[in-house]
């Protein structure tokens, strides 16, 4: 969404650390690309969606978060957030691995908010507005694909 | 206080309560509907928002045990590959349909008959026809008449919905293959009809139609049934049937929104919440006279489930396609749908093809896919489906099996305390070679169209749209709920008037049926209002 859409976000319930947690993993899931021009998902206006759609599923995002954390102190020793790059790359691998339905809400809520992003409907030309009330064109196609089907016999059985 | 008895009551809004309130109106009766759901703002609907996709994975997600809001009851379906897709609220189910609108055809009404399976109904394809035209008129269809798959008819069409860019390289893969394809009849309005204007591709029919060109019923019947006199009431949410000393059911007691008990009197009752919730009302239903639940000598309530095993076949294209435009059903093959003695099942499917999906939805399937990376690869993977992806799902026919079947859970409630339905659910040998078979002819059918990269799913698992076969019709009350004109058996002012009366479930989409159903049952009451319980 817009600058304009997230103006007046309330403070999510997150701490700091799940903040800071969730916001190293929507950007390895979604990182900025040079290629394609296009923020990542912890880009500032992305990221403020992201904490406000969690907020609406607070409990398991923050078990969610609490799952990866607690698997890098155990693997780790050491927090999620202090870990290095590699090392978190390896651990999120792990973390799907072990706990797919987490990672899986994790990664459907920072989608969800990615793709309403103006900057990435843009980069993908889309129109950056609601399907409603505009709606949009879709072309009729070639209806003379139906003639060989036109010229077929009734094929269906007739009742006893 | 309690009121006055009413002479007819209707439980639930969908698709067949709609259309017998509008029939039967006519009488001038006092008609009341009770409806657990709340009446539909078309303009809260996800398409009018930039977060539509997230919307109808959450509030106006199919599934009730995900949606979870304060109008919807829970579903203990642990023992089904196949969850229940539903709606509460005025519309029901119409709400969320794709408005595919097949009709029956005339060999689903005689499996026995044909192919000595199953049960043949009380009724055909002729006793319905006048009905199914009588329905199309309210609902609007969209289509084109003389598809060689069907008995030809006089329904008035509106021109079909347009083939678009996934149609066209769809219907090119059929005719390489020299395979049936037809445009789809669609309960979408392609010019304005009926007060409503026509479809402008929001292509989130799946999510209600904020422009009111698919016809779910709070826009095509209930308006015409509330001016004629009938009277709805939302968020009364019903517990059980009650019936008196002669086994006549006399009302029902139902909650209303803050859970306030009340007795409601009626003189004909008609259960209309399809095959989940019509057998749990009546399974609620208990008494000294009827301490198996109501209308059950048979003991056939709640069994016989049928859903409709759905497989989905889909491909990625090198073209762009309409993806997200556009609504999502465009044209239907039934090359296999009638019986064929050279296959190793009996019965068949159709082949609807599903024009394209969303960002959102494209993202989430390539990454539990794994065909959409975390990290760097994301947007090259992202770009190389999104627009790219389509093909189709069989919808396949679902024979009954007496174990499939709705019964209460004895631990899980609704809001109200209700004991909620538990289903229990197994799909058989003909299901699973049929959907072997589906995907077969479907992805040779995309591989055909230009498709590679081909990916599918059997059972789709939340694909439990059509519930059907719970208090089936028939003439013998030993192996039927109803008789061949919806009423009950064993209570004689009892009528069942939606998919829970399917004898089979054909391999389309039910909704069409159910409706001329729904509009045959109340002719039938019509004409028989002087000797209705004789």
């Amino acid at each position: 969404m817009s600058d304009q859409d997230i103006t007046g976000v309330a403070a999510t319930s997150f701490t700091d650390e799940e903040t800071q947690i969730l916001k190293i993993l929507v950007d390895m899931i979604i990182p900025a690309s040079d290629e394609y021009s296009l923020p990542g998902a912890a880009d500032a206006v992305i990221f403020a969606d992201i904490l406000a759609t969690a907020e609406a599923r607070h409990g398991p995002v923050c078990a969610a978060l609490s799952a990866l954390d607690e698997l890098a102190r155990e693997s780790q020793d050491n927090g999620f957030t202090a870990l290095d790059l590699d090392q978190r790359d390896g651990l999120v691998v792990e973390f799907r691995r072990l706990h797919p339905a987490a990672a899986d809400l994790l990664a459907t809520i920072t989608v969800q908010c990615y793709y309403r992003d103006d900057r990435v409907m843009r980069a993908l030309d889309m129109e950056t507005r609601p399907p409603f009330p505009a709606g949009f064109t879709v072309d009729q196609g070639d209806w003379s694909l139906l003639n060989p089907v036109r010229g077929r016999p009734e094929f269906y059985r007739k009742a006893p | 206080m309690t009121e006055q008895p009413i002479d007819v009551l209707i439980i639930g809004a969908g698709a067949s309560g709609a259309a017998m309130a509008w029939s039967l109106a006519e009488t001038r009766m006092r008609i009341v509907c009770l409806e657990q759901g709340d009446m539909m703002k078309p303009a809260n609907y996800p398409s009018a928002g930039r977060d539509w996709e997230a919307r109808s994975q959450a509030e106006f997600s199919i599934s009730p045990n995900q949606r979870q809001l304060p109008v919807d009851y829970p579903i203990a379906e642990e023992g089904s590959p196949i969850k229940v897709a539903n709606f509460n609220g005025v519309g029901g189910g119409t709400v969320l349909y794709a408005g595919h609108f097949p009709r029956f055809h005339p060999s689903d009404f005689h499996v026995k008959s044909l192919d000595g399976v199953a049960d043949d109904w009380p009724v055909d394809y002729a006793t319905l026809a006048p009905h199914y035209a009588e329905n199309d008129r309210m609902m609007g269809v969209a289509g084109l008449p003389g598809d060689p798959a069907y008995p030809g008819d006089n329904a008035k069409r509106m021109p079909p919905l347009p083939l678009g860019k996934t149609g066209e390289a769809l219907a090119k893969g059929f005719n390489k293959l020299n395979w049936h394809w037809w445009p789809s009849d669609t309960a979408i309005t392609t010019e304005p009809y009926d007060g409503r204007d026509k479809c402008i591709n929001l292509g989130a029919c799946l999510s209600g139609c904020a422009q009111g060109a698919k016809a779910s019923t709070d826009i095509t019947y209930w308006p015409h049934a509330m001016r004629a006199g009938v009277e709805l009431r939302t968020r009364c949410r019903v517990r059980e049937i009650t019936v008196d000393e002669d086994g006549m059911a006399t009302g029902v007691i139902y909650y209303d929104g803050d859970g306030v008990e009340h007795a409601l009197q009626a003189h004909v009752v008609v259960l209309a919440c399809n095959g989940v919730g019509t057998p749990r009302i009546l399974l609620n239903s208990k008494s000294i006279a009827f301490p198996d639940g109501l209308a059950n000598s048979s003991g056939l309530v709640g069994k016989n489930l049928m859903f409709h095993p759905y497989a989905s076949i889909m491909g990625v294209f090198d073209e762009q396609l309409d993806g997200y435009k556009g609504p999502n059903k465009c044209i239907r093959s039934q090359e296999f749908y009638e019986t064929d003695t050279t296959r190793d099942f009996v019965r068949g499917y159709t082949l609807e093809i599903v024009r394209g999906f969303g960002p959102v939805s494209t993202a989430i399937s390539g990454l539990q896919r794994n065909k959409i990376p975390w990290g760097a690869g994301h947007h090259r993977a992202f770009r190389s489906l999104f627009n790219h992806v389509a093909g189709m799902v069989a919808i396949c026919e679902d024979l009954p099996e007496e174990h499939n079947r709705v019964t209460l859970d004895p631990d899980l409630k609704d809001s109200d305390g209700i004991p909620a339905p538990r289903i229990n659910y197994t799909l058989s040998q003909n299901s699973l070679k049929m959907m072997e078979h589906a995907i077969a002819r479907g992805s040779e059918v995309l591989r055909a169209a230009g498709a590679h990269d081909i990916f599918t799913q059997a059972p789709i698992s939340y694909g439990g749209w059509h519930l059907m076969g719970t208090a089936r019709m028939g003439t013998d009350p030993a192996r039927s709920v109803v008789n061949e004109w919806g009423r009950s058996h064993d209570v004689k002012n009892l009528f069942v008037i939606d998919g829970s009366i399917f004898v089979t479930s054909a391999g389309v989409n039910p909704t069409r049926t159910i409706q001329a159903l729904a509009l045959y049952i109340a002719e039938q009451m019509k004409q028989r209002l002087a000797n209705l319980f004789d």
